[in-house]
């Protein structure tokens, strides 16, 4: 009998996926957005992305070095987290900025709350907040060679006219990462390739914030202006590459309709009514905050539990 | 072990009313904007905690058991009114930087904690040091976090400029945010220095953190033995 009856404890279906390949394929996901970044805003760009991408590996590092917990910069959540948050600086920022975002992000929002795994909030977006509020001057000035001025969702909260096309390539002003729609989508088609990431979260998303837009703007069905809005800012950044991040998302399925719901209506809310052009970042902040909860209610029965009492 | 001076340091180190009891939590996070109004506020409230201690303490056998909190309170809204009077004419501006934290001190926790747990079962000279060592450790720790919140959030400490003029500063430390950054950040010290000392073979059981710092409603009744353990030995001499 023993030899055909194997009984071994769970998991019984293993993958060969581990966290290193995972975040590798994200940061491939990210390379066409930060190329294009780079194209479009020159080489303080580029150097700025490479200091807060090695800031935030360094200070990992030195973290589990001198904590003397094994050291765990291999697995490249640290590059991610630094890329993602190089991506949403402004493109002229000093590279200070960058060096002290990426120290907020690894060592008070990801290390000190026990590391990959069990931050509560999205690193990179924490640090992002972190330097908004301290540095408000330096993180809304979207000023650099190529283009002045406001960028288009601030000319567009303005009730100016702006064009859709360069926004949805992306020649315009914004953060390093975020202005082109086309080199985020075709990132993220990589990463739903790779099944790394899946449409839940940022369809939900993104349907929401539509159907928000079109019931409050005041406009109606105007695809100009949904364009706009849908190309202009962090959102798509945000919704495919920030809100399905493994470990602030819910883990439930229906937690994450959930979930990309109420970014949605978050971020329309931000973008229509608040005093700034911009919310994607908070929207998603206060979504992490929320996930606990959301998993809450959203945890399926297990079998045999629950339904009819007979 | 009811001594002034031993009543003092309990205060200022070993029940450190905000970094170990964390008591108080409400004027700590809200005016610990600038140093200088940490220490105003600490010594506000330094000064009302020592005279309803002590008037409280004349009058711990006067008062009847089931209304004690209601005259306690009485008692330090009194002086609270005093103080809040005596700021108002000689020093304006720390008035209106404090605000509305002044009357707040009525509800202060640790005032009603210290007339609850010490002054109203111990003599009065231990109870006025009481109050002044727990003010002094209120006035302390409130004037760090305002001291390193001024340095970071705008690069001076007590109005004066000390850092060099390239330092930008990190503006959300003087905002709500950084106020609990500082605070968690000195309680782990805090910590850390404690953890130290008992690994290195000093009796710390007397320094006591950690628990769930309502003293007032504590459900283990073995911790607020532990924390008043002192004063409830005070009461048996």
């Amino acid at each position: 009998m023993s030899d055909l009856l194997k009984v071994s404890s769970n998991p019984h279906i293993r993958s060969k996926a581990t966290t290193g390949s995972i975040m590798g394929a994200v940061v491939v996901g990210l390379l066409p957005a930060t190329f294009f970044g780079v194209y479009n805003f020159g080489l303080h760009a580029l150097i700025l992305v490479l200091v807060t991408v090695a800031s935030a590996v360094l200070t990992e590092y030195i973290y589990e070095l001198l904590m003397k917990k094994p050291i765990t910069v291999g697995d490249l959540s640290a590059t991610v987290t630094g890329l993602l948050l190089a991506l949403n600086l402004p493109p002229e920022a000093p590279l200070w900025i960058g060096v002290v975002g990426s120290v907020f992000a690894i060592l008070v929002v990801k290390m000190l709350f026990g590391g990959l795994g069990q931050n509560f909030m999205n690193p990179a977006l924490g640090a992002r907040c972190f330097l908004l509020i301290s540095f408000a001057s330096i993180m809304t000035n979207f000023d650099c060679d190529a283009y002045t001025g406001a960028t288009p969702l601030a000319a567009l909260k303005a009730g100016e006219s702006v064009n859709v096309m360069n926004m949805i390539t992306g020649r315009i002003g914004g953060t390093i990462g975020e202005t082109s729609m086309i080199a985020i989508v075709f990132g993220a088609c990589i990463l739903i390739m790779l099944d790394v990431i899946d449409l839940r979260i940022p369809g939900t998303y993104i349907v929401s914030f539509v159907i928000f837009i079109v019931l409050f703007s005041g406009r109606g069905f105007d695809s100009a202006y949904i364009s706009a809005q849908l190309a202009g800012g962090g959102l798509m950044l945000g919704a495919f590459f920030m809100a399905t991040d493994y470990v602030t998302r819910p883990i439930t399925k229906r937690g994450q309709y959930v979930y990309g719901i109420f970014l949605g209506i978050l971020t329309g809310i931000f973008r229509l009514f608040g005093p700034g052009a911009e919310g994607v970042s908070y929207a998603i902040i206060i979504g992490n905050l929320l996930v606990p909860l959301i998993e809450k209610i959203t945890l399926p029965k297990a079998f045999g539990k629950g339904g009819e009492r007979a | 072990m009811n001594s002034a001076g031993e009543r003092l340091y309990n205060g200022i180190v070993k029940e450190n009313p905000t970094l170990v009891l964390m008591l108080g939590m409400c004027p700590t996070l809200a005016v610990t904007t600038s140093a200088i109004n940490g220490l105003g506020m600490g010594l506000t409230t330094m000064v009302v905690l020592a005279m309803s201690n002590a008037i409280i303490s004349l009058l711990r056998n006067i008062i009847p058991d089931k209304v004690r909190i209601p005259a306690f309170i009485v008692i330090i809204a009194s002086f609270v009114t005093v103080v809040q009077m005596v700021l108002q004419a000689y020093l304006p501006t720390l008035n209106d930087a404090l605000g509305l934290y002044i009357p707040l001190i009525v509800v202060n926790c640790i005032i009603l904690g210290r007339a609850e747990a010490y002054a109203s079962k111990n003599p009065v000279i231990p109870s006025f040091f009481d109050g002044v060592g727990m003010g002094l450790g209120f006035s302390v720790s409130l004037t760090c976090i305002g001291a390193i919140r001024e340095i970071l959030g705008a690069g001076e400490v007590f109005g004066v400029h000390i850092m060099p003029a390239s330092y930008v500063p990190f503006s959300i430390f003087v905002m709500a945010p950084g106020a609990f950054f500082v605070l968690a950040v000195l309680t782990a010290l805090q910590n850390k220095v404690k953890i130290n000392g008992e690994k290195k073979g000093r009796d710390m059981s007397k320094i006591q953190s950690g628990c769930s710092s309502d003293c007032m409603n504590c459900a283990d009744s073995g911790c607020s033995h532990r924390f008043y353990g002192e004063s409830k030995e005070g009461e048996v001499k």
